[in-house]
């Protein structure tokens, strides 16, 4: 590891001539400010998870250099793609907290977001129940403490009004707290449209690149991910999970992250339309409880349950959680069952003290945390993205807007989403829209393809794109279509392919296994 | 498959799925005379699952010999191109509407819709994943079906795996344990919940004594472990509920997971179409016709019920064929008057009605195993059986006469042991 500028001989473009390089100091050509060629950065944002690409997006609209770096194959691939994926409506986080601050402003930024970057977004609004009077007295609580935040249409629905709305909830509900503002999104479309649209506005972003040191001298931070060097003025430390692991590397104690694992069940799109709106039960001191989630493309989901784990990678599933996921989601909505699950995840909570968001500038100047996004999080994100930028305009940044930037991503087409006429229509100029590929889902090869040229270079990246592979055989008629495009498109074999990178791999060729004495492959 | 260089607007017959139901479907309906039939396949090639079935033990029934899956299927597509007959393949049926206008999509031609004067749905079955049951604990590669596995294998000359640990007992978890072995892979267990196995016996023999690979009854996987790929399996007894027993786990090491657990028909048209679903088989009620609840939608196969072996599944599909053939032809028979009611030890019954002036072979699963049974249609019929398990499918062939003292319009049938009736020696 080093400090300090590069000397001249080290640095790759050593041999040009010319003026001084405004960030090495070393005196070289003009070229040498393609500052790509040397790894030169106004900020670097570590994670790619959904904070970290808003992120990234926000400051691609200035005229600086930015780098996001992700330790995972793609972005969006920890906690952000195994969260339950709902906006919350704004009402129900409590005052005074950055949270309580950050969630309505972020709700309503997600409307503009989802219109611009073309990922799935609906307000299906949210009911959070009563079984019982003091229940009842929570509500309206809650309800008053979103009217006082200033959100609109919050109002307590009666028992008649709720089997009205949503008959299929239990007979037991004594009335309900009703927030129109709430809305499901899908985390990792929104991810990938974010990073797809930052990158398109000039962000250097590199994945399979944890980084493992960072070191700083006067000026610039020299942060060591993957097989990259790259230098920087700034840091976000936007690592989820690992944000203590990473602030300890320029000798931050804070913050302390814990982990709170959630797991969720997925379950068979029978069951479409047994609830439209989100459906929480009334929350306690500790918990929102597990809801029954309505999900952007129709499926209903269970969960989370909120367990402390020592281990932040642990993403198990467990039969105690399944357990008590199903009989907490039944005493909401009845007809639900085990039966109808199709597939589980876990996700882990970045849980920091006291709760709350940790924002803001660190003893270490210019290294920025965005540490202990849970709950909501994800709601939030678009105006912890703001935030940030302006904290790191106070901080020194030069924000000058630049001209030319992008606002908008094109809208990937999703096949199961048009109607016979318009999928005929498509399939006219090209005929890979007429080519299934995943059967569950109704995704076309046209979709495949598109998602590999945005990015996709896994299958969990080819099914959080496109949804191949999601349905209820879960990749038993897709996966080896899918394999085979991204072979193709890749100019690889599908013993390259994997689930989600270097480890992952799905299938080996003969020799591959059978030359290999003992041990695991 | 030569590509089809174009379909028509309009159908006699629409055939969803070539493979063996579909296959012997198409070939039932020619012979009744129609002249206008396509066959619609998702996959390059007619034959379904058949194509990567390339070991042997198929036909014994139907053409009395032991065929490869390929084989088996080579014989009916051979008759069928001796024929006039459209085969769409890598095309994809959509959607079917109730007056029976099919939207169906290939990159040959596009988006089509085709009408057709009846329809027989043979879309077979996909298994059951490792997310229906919820095994816990990590979701790493190397957890897929037997049936994937097969596919890769067979059909890709890939290897999903070096030590392969096998969850159920079905027989095509059966039939990768010794494909894995023949490999040059290890197999260290097959593991069942169930105290018997759920597979034929003959594959338990040929699959897994022969090549020394253990079957563990009453035993099931409690916890996948490994990040990215798997690296071990938590293996525990359960009791008779089925319940785990978590303080006699262990652990076996393995990279892949192949899940052997079951098959579901494959019904999202079906249920487009709201046909009525009998909860027990998941597949459509049928008459003796193979016809559903909607007039000119037959049904064969796997989309109906699981089979044990394809030769079931070639005869069912004949009747749904011709049946289908004489619904467009105006020949179709009078309707059934007695309806099969499930009874004591028995799971499920095809067809769901019958008739009584006519031979009906009926297909029975049992729900649990008994070593000398009676069979018995309500108290006119009773038949002696020596070793019913859930695994192999009882068919019966019931003819008018065993009906001729019957005058109601619900049968039922029971499958009991045989001790408790004194009817009878052995």
């Amino acid at each position: 590891m080093r400090n300090g500028p590069l000397s001249r001989r080290e640095h790759p473009k050593a041999r040009l001539k010319g003026a001084l390089c405004a960030h090495c100091r070393v005196a070289l050509s003009l070229s040498c400010c393609e500052r790509e060629a040397v790894m030169v950065k106004d900020v670097v944002i570590i994670g790619g998870g959904v904070i970290g690409c808003g992120i990234a997006r926000e400051l691609t609209r200035y005229r600086i250099d930015v780098a996001l770096v992700e330790s995972e194959v793609e972005v969006g691939f920890g906690t952000s793609k195994s969260n339950s994926g709902i906006i919350h409506g704004g009402h129900h986080t409590e005052p005074g907290t950055l949270k309580g601050e950050l969630v309505w402003a972020g709700n309503q930024r997600w409307v503009e977001l989802a219109e611009e970057l073309g990922f799935g977004f609906r307000r299906n609004g949210d009911l959070t129940v009563a079984f019982d009077d003091a229940e009842v007295e929570t509500l309206e609580c809650i309800g008053q403490q979103g009217t006082d935040r200033g959100i609109p249409g919050i109002e307590m629905w009666s028992a008649p009004r709720i089997r009205r709305e949503e008959p299929n909830l239990s007979g037991d509900i004594v009335a309900a707290l009703h927030g129109p503002t709430a809305g499901v999104v899908n985390p990792y479309e929104a991810c990938f449209a974010l990073i797809e649209c930052a990158v398109a506005n000039g962000l250097d972003l590199r994945v399979n690149a944890p980084v493992t040191a960072i070191t700083k001298d006067t000026d610039f931070f020299e942060i060591v991910a993957g097989g990259d060097r790259i230098r920087s003025r700034m840091v976000v430390n936007a690592a989820g999970v690992h944000a203590e692991a990473v602030a300890r590397l320029v000798g931050l104690t804070e913050p302390a992250i814990r982990g709170r694992k959630g797991e969720e069940y997925l379950l068979d799109k029978r069951l479409a339309g047994i609830v439209s709106r989100t459906i929480f039960p009334c929350p306690t001191a500790t918990s929102k409880g597990v809801l029954v989630i309505p999900t952007f493309d129709g499926a209903i989901m269970v969960g989370p349950t909120a367990q402390a784990v020592e281990d932040l990678n642990d993403v198990t599933t467990s039969a105690a959680g399944s357990t008590t996921v199903f009989d907490l989601a039944r005493r909401l909505v009845p007809g639900i069952s085990e039966r109808d699950c199709i597939a589980e995840f876990a996700g882990v909570r970045a849980v920091a003290a006291g709760n709350d968001f940790v924002i803001g500038p660190t003893s270490v100047p210019g290294f920025l945390n965005v540490a202990g996004i849970q709950s909501p999080g994800l709601t939030a994100a678009p105006a912890i993205a703001e935030l940030v930028v302006e904290i790191l305009g106070n901080e020194g940044l030069d924000l000058s807007l630049k001209t030319g930037f992008r606002r908008t991503v094109p809208r990937p087409v999703h096949a199961a989403s048009l109607s016979i006429a318009e999928l005929a229509d498509l399939a006219t100029s090209d005929r890979s829209y007429a080519h299934v590929v995943c059967r569950c889902e109704l995704v076309t090869e046209a979709e495949i393809r598109d998602a590999i040229k945005r990015g996709a270079r896994t299958l969990d990246g080819l099914k959080f794109r496109t949804r191949a592979g999601m349905g209820r055989c879960q990749g038993g008629f897709c996966t080896p279509r899918s394999m085979k495009l991204l072979a193709e498109m890749s100019g690889e074999s599908m013993a390259d392919v994997s689930k989600r990178g270097e480890g992952s791999w799905i299938v080996r060729e003969r020799d591959q296994l059978q030359d290999q004495e003992g041990g695991a492959p | 498959m030569r590509p089809l260089p174009s379909i028509s607007d309009d159908y006699d017959l629409v055939i969803v799925g070539a493979g063996p139901a579909g296959m012997a479907a198409a070939l039932a309906a020619l012979e009744t005379g129609i002249e206008r039939v396509l066959m619609v396949d998702r996959e390059v090639e007619p034959g379904g699952i058949l194509n990567q079935c390339i070991h042997n033990g198929f036909g014994l029934h139907y053409f009395g010999e032991e065929l490869t899956g390929p084989e088996y299927a080579q014989r009916f597509l051979a008759d069928l191109l001796d024929h006039n007959i459209d085969i769409a393949t890598d095309s994809y049926v959509f959607d079917i509407s109730p007056d029976r206008l099919v939207t169906l999509m290939s990159p040959e031609f596009g988006v089509r819709q085709v009408t057709a004067g009846a329809v027989v749905l043979a879309m077979g079955a996909r298994e059951r994943t490792r997310g229906a049951i919820r095994i816990p604990g990590t979701r790493p590669s190397g957890v897929m079906t037997a049936g994937l596995a097969q596919k890769f294998v067979n059909q890709f000359g890939m290897l999903p795996g070096r030590r392969v640990a096998i969850l159920g007992s079905g027989d095509i978890g059966l039939i990768m344990a010794r494909r894995m072995k023949l490999e040059g892979m290890e197999v260290p267990g097959v593991f069942e919940i169930m105290p018997h196995a759920n597979g034929l016996n003959r594959n338990i023999v040929q699959c897994l004594d022969d090549f020394h690979t253990p079957l563990h009854l009453s035993t099931t996987v409690v916890e996948i472990h490994g990040r990215d790929r798997v690296e071990k399996v938590t293996v525990a007894p359960v009791d008779e509920q089925l319940r785990p027993d978590m303080s006699r786990t262990r652990t076996i090491v393995c990279d892949t997971l192949l899940g052997s657990i079951g098959l579901i028909p494959e019904n999202e048209l079906s249920l487009r179409l709201g046909l009525r679903i009998d909860p027990t088989t998941s597949g459509p009620m049928v008459s003796s016709t193979m016809e559903t609840s909607r007039d000119g939608v037959f049904a064969a196969g796997n989309v109906v019920h699981i089979h044990d072996i394809v030769d079931f599944v070639s005869q069912e599909a004949l009747l749904a064929g011709e049946n289908a053939g004489r619904f467009i032809t105006g020949r179709r028979p009078p309707a059934d008057n007695i309806k099969l009611n499930a009874g004591v030890n028995v799971a499920s019954i095809v067809p769901h009605t019958i008739s009584s002036d006519r031979e009906h072979t009926v297909y029975v699963r049992v729900r649990r195993p008994l070593e000398k049974s009676w069979l018995r249609l309500g108290d006119v019929y009773e038949k002696r059986l020596r070793y019913v398990v859930p695994a192999e499918m009882v068919s019966i062939k019931v003819r008018p006469r065993f009906l001729e003292e019957f005058h109601g319009d619900i049968l039922t049938i029971d499958i009991v042991p045989r001790h408790e009736s004194g009817k009878g020696e052995e």
